[in-house]
């Protein structure tokens, strides 16, 4: 491997952009192909774009006889939690320790202070106005958990639109009914309504804000790992 | 076997990005070697494209095994550094060799060791 093709994969991840290095398992020949990359005039098309979509890395054998060794980088999956609640100070933890990035989203600064939250990254911010700086994508998870539609619909309707992997929302299921009244006024349709998590988590009795989090990060796992369309 | 890989497992999430590590040795000007786990058989503890780097005196971040094999992948990449071509080295219940070393899930790996090259811009 060239130091400089290492230095050029690590700034793509970094940047939560997918990459493939393939390497001549014989030559040890190798080359990049980001996912942004035109893949049409690529003789690995079909196996570059079904190895994209699934995140598995593996070999392939090409017509001429050369092994490839295919090795998919796709971002981590993290979390993004709108509300600075108890919930989040037990999720943050939990979340590190199962290899999840998190941001926690809240405006209201009694909230979000770094005493509250010590290892996250921590925006006091209302949703709306980080939105960018969010970049929702398909390996996001977005937990809605302030009970307050002013903070939560936003990067709500943002997450179902952009594909996150996991949307869940707090709330009794009568709060879940309002919530699915705004949601389609605001013109989303009932399937994509449908994809929100509500009540949020597994349902395993959860009484405390700490089992509930192991509840919404068990669901989380869950939605990562069994749905053939989510990435591995 | 399960049992010795958790905590291995949830170390290496929790923390450790290895090729992350791999590029800041690089720039220290460290000579080393990227192990990567190309190809699993029955139930092996590290998936597909798994990393260890490993660098001349043997230092190495990362696992392909949770442990099982990561002694003799080191020891195989230090002749891989001195010597710059790749290996493929396989680990099975099938190999005596591998056996000693301890991959006693009953699953086989391949592991490729490359030697890490040139210059870090």
């Amino acid at each position: 491997m060239q130091a400089d093709l290492l230095a050029a994969l690590n700034e793509e991840r970094r940047a939560r952009r997918a990459v493939i290095r393939i390497v001549d398992l014989d030559s040890g020949a190798e080359r990049l192909v980001r996912e942004a990359d035109d893949l049409g005039r690529d003789p690995l098309e079909v196996d570059l774009a079904a190895r994209f979509r699934s995140g598995k890395s593996g070999t392939v054998e090409t017509e001429d006889g050369a092994r490839l060794f295919l090795n998919v980088h796709v971002p981590p999956p993290r979390i993004v939690a709108i509300g600075a609640v108890h919930i989040t100070q037990a999720l943050a933890p939990m979340a590190a320790i199962a290899g999840f990035d998190l941001v926690v989203v809240d405006p209201r600064t009694a909230f979000a202070t770094p005493e509250r939250f010590p290892d996250a990254r921590l925006l006091a911010e209302w949703p709306d106005t980080v939105m960018e700086e969010l970049a929702f994508d398909a390996y996001t998870a977005l937990v809605a958990v302030t009970h307050d539609p002013k903070i939560d619909d936003t990067p709500l309707i943002a997450a179902l639109n952009k594909g996150c992997f996991y949307v869940g929302a707090l709330g009794s299921r009568k709060t879940h009914a309002k919530r699915v009244e705004r949601l389609t006024e605001a013109g989303l349709d009932e399937e994509t309504i449908a994809r929100i998590k509500a009540p949020i988590g597994l349902d395993i009795g959860a009484a405390s804000p700490a089992e509930i989090a192991v509840s919404i990060l068990a669901q989380i796992i869950e939605s990562l790992r069994r749905k053939p369309e989510a990435p591995a | 076997m399960t049992e010795e890989t958790a905590p291995e497992t949830a170390t290496e999430a929790a923390s450790r990005d290895v090729l992350a590590i791999a590029e800041g040795w690089r720039a220290e000007g460290r000579e080393m070697a990227l192990a990567t786990v190309v190809q699993t058989w029955g139930s092996a503890p590290r998936p597909v494209g798994s990393h260890l780097v490993i660098d001349a005196d043997g230092n190495f971040e990362g696992s392909v095994s949770g442990g099982c094999v990561e002694g003799a992948v080191v020891a195989e990449a230090v002749d891989v550094i001195a010597e710059g071509k790749p290996r493929m080295l396989e680990f099975g219940v099938a190999d005596e060799t591998a056996w000693r070393v301890g991959l006693s899930c009953g699953g086989r790996i391949s592991v490729y060791v490359e030697r890490v090259d040139g210059k870090s811009s």
